[in-house]
């Protein structure tokens, strides 16, 4: 008997316990804990400048992440000059509403190291974009820049194809520029594979269309047999293009960039045969690592300056061929729709 | 030349010199350099001095009246940013010129009003101006660093245009030279500027219209700016705004001062613009055939000029009499 009195109130209990289960497993502890922990964090984004495609994409897509969890976004727009970046980082630091992360965009690999190192003794977690820079920085997020020029090089070497010169010529940006000293790396570890290609100039444009035009026309009219060019950036490759456009070369230079992907910048470029390839970044995927990095920053309990991470997009050289109708984001319709709300 | 035959280094001044080390670079580059001196190539040499050649020419103007206009650059990029910038958002043509067109006159005659009636040195109005003019326009006019043109716009067509297969801005920058050629040295204002520069008080004293003339060079000035703007565009088929953060404004002031225009006014003419012009063209056109890193041009360019000064400086001494007031 009594076996089967412990029986019958073991079923209860359990018939009791398995009416009661639903409304127990309905209360995930997750989202209280996610939302505690982030709610209110402030997130700044100061990038080289916001009037560049990239950085207002970066806003664009990290404001409506941000805001969704929570929390607070800004930028600082120090507009090119690395003293005004270095001023809206030191003001940040020391306000009373001093940001949890901070996402930097460097100029150059040390301009804004003892900065970061101040920010993260003072409690906020550095994320550093796009650029990498001499500094252990809590997540890097952004494209492998030695990867990146290997892709530009390997895209150049297949538009030029193995019965034309083998002559490319580089427009790099500058010599200070981690961006553009790593690609300038990756160009040449493939080149060095391919012995037969060979560079015949690789001029500065300091980032400028106007010299990057200067320069492509001289190296043009020195080497009037080269197949191929690699800018190295879209935002002055518009320089480069006018110059094979006035030495009437079009369709015989294969023109090889990178950027981050926007319509106008780089696919319609691509539509109208300016580029022949651009390496481009998936923006939005970018901003969504970055975006993936700083919840779980803040949720770990990890003081800043002790994780290292880094984050690398996935690239892709894209040319006339594979451009899809979402290969890039459009500018305009983002700023169109921040204009609507 | 003196009697003897020889060439008398005295008489050279800076002009003389830097002329000299121009030919003399032209002479090593044409020898040591294959394909320097292939006719494609002066082309693109002179093209790439066109733009810089063209607001050198405004900015001359305006430092021999002993002034600057240090928001040439501003201007330049700012205005025909904005008015691209009405032209993509669908703002007709003709409103967008003339809208753009006014703003351009409007900042000139600021510059100009408040040198020559507020009697604010030019340095620091310019210098505040340029400021302005680029926070205003970047901020409240136009979304984006970079301004596309509308394809088909006539500055798009105005780009690819060439006559004997010289592109337009060469052409643009040689009219613009004679017309301020014939301006400095023929006209009635023209001769005033010099007079003006060389010695405010006493030009004032003999009747010239000092100060209304110094507003019209400020507006010249600005006038001449927007031109090269819209020759940039018409090259790259966009305008990048960044441009007033490069040193385009200091390799202006460059091309006017290696030439021989006396920052303090009242000396040189067109001529030494084309001099100073013909220099960094050269240079610069060399420096990139020989593959030589930007860091490097940089240093060299500023060697150069350093070298033309000194040398300058000891040919043409400075003492009490040929020193002015208001030397910068």
């Amino acid at each position: 008997m009594k076996i089967i009195r412990t029986f019958m109130a073991a079923a209860a209990a359990l018939a009791v316990s398995a009416f009661l289960a639903p409304g127990f497993a309905a209360e995930d502890p997750g989202p209280a804990a996610y939302s505690q922990a982030l709610k209110g964090k402030r997130v700044m984004l100061v990038p080289m400048a916001m009037g560049f495609d990239l950085a207002q994409g970066w806003a664009h897509y990290l404001k409506t992440e941000v805001e969704a969890w929570g929390g607070v976004f800004e930028t600082r727009d120090p507009n090119w000059v690395v003293d005004a970046g270095a001023q809206a980082i030191t003001d940040a630091i020391s306000s009373d509403a001093r940001p949890d992360v901070l996402i930097i965009h460097s100029p150059d690999l040390n301009s804004y190291a003892k900065l970061m190192k101040k920010a993260q003794a003072a409690g906020t977690y550095v994320l550093l974009v796009d650029n990498p820079a001499n500094f252990p920085a809590d997540a890097f997020v952004g494209s492998d820049w030695d990867r990146l020029g290997q892709l530009e090089a390997e895209a150049a070497i297949k538009g030029c194809g193995p019965n034309s010169s083998k002559k490319i010529g580089l427009v790099q940006g500058d010599q200070a520029n981690s961006s553009s000293l790593y690609q300038y790396a990756g160009i040449m570890k493939v080149l060095d594979k391919n012995p037969d290609f060979k560079v015949v100039a690789k001029p500065d444009s300091n980032w400028d269309a106007t010299t990057s035009r200067n320069v492509t026309t001289t190296m043009l009219q020195q080497n009037p047999d080269i197949c191929a060019i690699i800018d190295f950036w879209d935002g002055d490759a518009t320089g480069a293009s006018a110059a094979i456009r006035d030495a009437k070369l079009e369709g015989k230079v294969f023109l090889v960039t990178t950027g981050g992907g926007e319509k106008t910048a780089d696919c319609d470029k691509l539509q109208d045969g300016t580029y022949g390839a651009v390496v481009m970044t998936d923006l939005a995927r970018q901003s969504g690592d970055m975006n993936a990095v700083i919840k779980f920053l803040l949720q770990s309990g990890q003081p800043a300056g002790t994780s290292h991470t880094y984050i690398y997009t996935l690239e892709k050289a894209t040319t006339k061929a594979d451009l899809k109708p979402d290969s890039c984001w459009d500018l305009k319709a983002l700023q169109a729709q921040a204009a609507a709300k | 030349m003196n009697a003897t035959g020889w060439l008398n280094w005295r008489s050279l001044n800076q002009e003389g010199i830097v002329f000299a080390i121009a030919v003399v670079l032209f002479i090593a580059a044409a020898i040591g350099l294959p394909g320097f001196i292939n006719s494609n190539n002066l082309v693109a040499i002179v093209r790439s001095v066109s733009v810089l050649g063209i607001l050198a020419l405004g900015m001359a103007v305006v430092i021999i009246g002993r002034g600057i206009d240090l928001s040439a650059v501003a201007i330049m990029a700012m205005s025909v940013a904005w008015y691209l910038q009405l032209l993509n958002s669908g703002t007709s043509d003709g409103l967008a010129f003339a809208y753009v067109l006014a703003g351009v006159l409007a900042i000139g005659l600021l510059n100009g009003i408040l040198v020559a009636y507020a009697e604010v040195p030019a340095i620091f109005v310019t210098l505040a101006t340029a400021s302005f003019v680029f926070g205003y326009v970047r901020s409240q006019l136009i979304t984006q660093d970079a301004v596309p043109v509308p394809p088909g716009h006539w500055v798009e067509l105005l780009g690819g245009l060439r006559f004997l297969d010289i592109p337009v801005e060469v052409f643009v920058f040689a009219g613009l030279a004679f017309a301020f050629f014939l301006f400095l040295r023929y006209t009635k204002w023209g001769r005033y500027v010099y007079f003006a520069g060389d010695n405010p008080v006493a030009a004032r004293n003999i009747g010239i219209p000092v100060r209304p003339m110094l507003v019209l060079r400020y507006v010249l000035s600005a006038l001449v700016s927007l031109v090269a703007g819209l020759l940039t565009a018409a090259s790259l088929h966009s305008i990048n705004t960044r441009i007033v953060n490069s040193t385009l404004l200091y390799d202006i002031v460059l091309v006017a001062v290696i030439g021989g225009i006396g920052l303090s006014g009242g000396r040189g003419g067109v001529r030494n613009v084309l001099v100073g012009a013909a220099l960094i063209g050269i240079l610069l056109n060399a420096m990139t055939i020989i593959d030589i890193p930007l860091l490097y041009q940089n240093l060299i360019k500023a060697a150069i000029l350093l070298a033309a000064i000194i040398v300058d400086g000891f040919i043409n001494p400075r003492d009490e009499q040929t020193a002015q007031q208001g030397d910068i």
